[in-house]
């Protein structure tokens, strides 16, 4: 616990969420990127899963949308505070995207359109823990929220969830990605705090 | 990448207020004495923790307002409708209270005074913090690298740091200061009053020809449309640096 600030008395207590440590819950939708919004047509997308090997896998948009297909509900945490909670999306598994690739690698980073970079264990990626996805809350996902399709991996912080995703090579080795360079933590799990390094 | 940007463990300081200067009717500096504070870059932001007695606490970020320096910062803090952390900082806070912190965060909002490169600053409202500490780290640094400030208010009476804005752009060493009124200009200014356009954007030696670094910072809404301006105008997206805040991200 920190030092008390005199005078500081809070938000009501009472029937508040769980929230991960140091988190505020938000209803609306901040949007925080780095740069300039990308502006990705369906027509030239094109998803692309490299593995360690160079072996690639790759859909264009028609072959994504034609995979199936998963509506979910999850809770995000950005390291920028806000927490949000029971957001509904659509998106494929990660599970699915990665069933054909064959690998020996721990490793993955997510790139994105624009450049972005985040790196994450594979094992991360698993198991319904991640989504390729394409619709929040029953729409298209819209440009500053990461459409047509972002990375949603929202056991972590939120810089791990790669809008504008374009790939996730497969590594058997750790390598940073932008924010993870930046001076953010590598792994960045919400619930152990994990928002810098050596948190 | 400047040195400060590089981090080690980041640990929770405990800093005193030393000075509290109102700025507008509802924004105010504050000025904390931290000891064994490592400095910091231009741009980059600090984590302040606010607890009550019963334990509770609550984090939020707040841009560094202040030149690059030991043992001293400065935060301006805009107080917004139910913000749980600034109406504090603006209302209760005085001379001598503790206030906890941690940074500097943030490795790519920064200004690097080594670069050299023309550098144009686009703020809207409260943005313009971590902008003028890359203002006053140029001026600390006696840099004349070309600088414009394009600033966007509601209102004259919005304007954070307005006298030393004015002081600083009449010093002939090369910083340029615009102002876009969006709701209401000076009396007697001639100009429109409106959001941002093109044509303030692209002054001239300040085209994508000119390839000046470019950082913005804002509330979502007016970031996205500065950003997209520009990459509009030509200049390359990649030295295009945002941080956005709002309706509830970066700065409640």
């Amino acid at each position: 616990m920190g030092i008390v600030s005199p005078g500081f008395k809070g938000r009501p207590r009472s029937g508040r969420e769980k929230l991960p440590p140091g988190q505020y819950l938000v209803t609306d939708f901040p949007v925080l990127s780095a740069g300039p919004t990308p502006r990705v047509k369906t027509g030239s997308w094109e998803f692309r899963i490299t593995t360690e090997t160079g072996e690639v896998h790759t859909w264009d948009w028609a072959a994504f949308q034609a995979l199936p297909a998963e509506e979910f509900q999850v809770d995000l945490h950005c390291v920028t505070k806000w927490s949000k909670l029971r957001t509904t999306w659509r998106g494929v598994s990660l599970d699915t995207l990665l069933a054909q690739a064959q690998t020996s690698a721990e490793y993955a980073l997510a790139r994105s359109y624009g450049g972005y970079t985040t790196n994450l264990p594979l094992a991360d990626l698993l198991d319904g823990q991640a989504w390729v996805a394409f619709e929040y809350g029953g729409r298209p996902l819209t440009p500053e929220h990461g459409g047509p399709a972002r990375l949603l991996v929202p056991h972590l912080y939120l810089w791990k969830s790669a809008k504008w995703v374009q790939g996730i090579d497969l590594k058997a080795k750790d390598e940073p990605g932008f924010w993870e360079s930046l001076g953010y933590h590598n792994y960045g799990d919400p619930w152990r705090e994990q928002r810098y390094w050596g948190d | 990448m400047a040195r400060a940007a590089v981090l080690g463990r980041l640990t929770w300081q405990v800093g005193q207020v030393a000075q509290i200067r109102e700025e507008t009717a509802t924004a105010r500096t504050i000025m904390i004495d931290v000891p064994g504070w490592p400095g910091h870059a231009a741009g980059q932001h600090v984590d302040v923790r606010l607890t009550a007695e019963d334990g509770y606490s609550a984090q939020r970020s707040y841009s560094i307002a202040s030149a690059p320096g030991r043992d001293r910062l400065e935060l301006t803090v805009q107080r917004l409708a139910d913000g749980e952390v600034s109406s504090y900082l603006t209302d209760v806070l005085m001379p001598g209270y503790p206030l906890e912190l941690r940074g500097p965060i943030g490795g790519w909002f920064v200004w690097d005074p080594d670069a050299g490169r023309p550098t144009l600053l686009v703020a809207g409202g409260s943005g313009v913090v971590p902008l003028m500490s890359m203002i006053r780290a140029r001026a600390a640094a006696g840099s004349r690298t070309p600088f414009r400030l394009v600033y966007s208010v509601r209102s004259p009476d919005t304007v954070l740091y307005a006298a030393e804005l004015a002081q600083r752009s009449q010093a002939g060493d090369g910083l340029e200061v615009s102002y876009v009124y969006t709701r209401s200009a000076p009396p007697g200014a001639q100009v429109r009053v409106g959001r941002l356009t093109p044509v303030v954007l692209a002054a001239p030696g300040w085209t994508r020809q000119d390839a000046p670094a470019v950082f913005i910072c804002g509330p979502t809404g007016f970031v996205e449309a500065a950003a997209s301006l520009l990459v509009k105008a030509g200049h390359d997206p990649s030295v295009i640096k945002t941080e956005r805040f709002g309706p509830s991200g970066g700065q409640a």
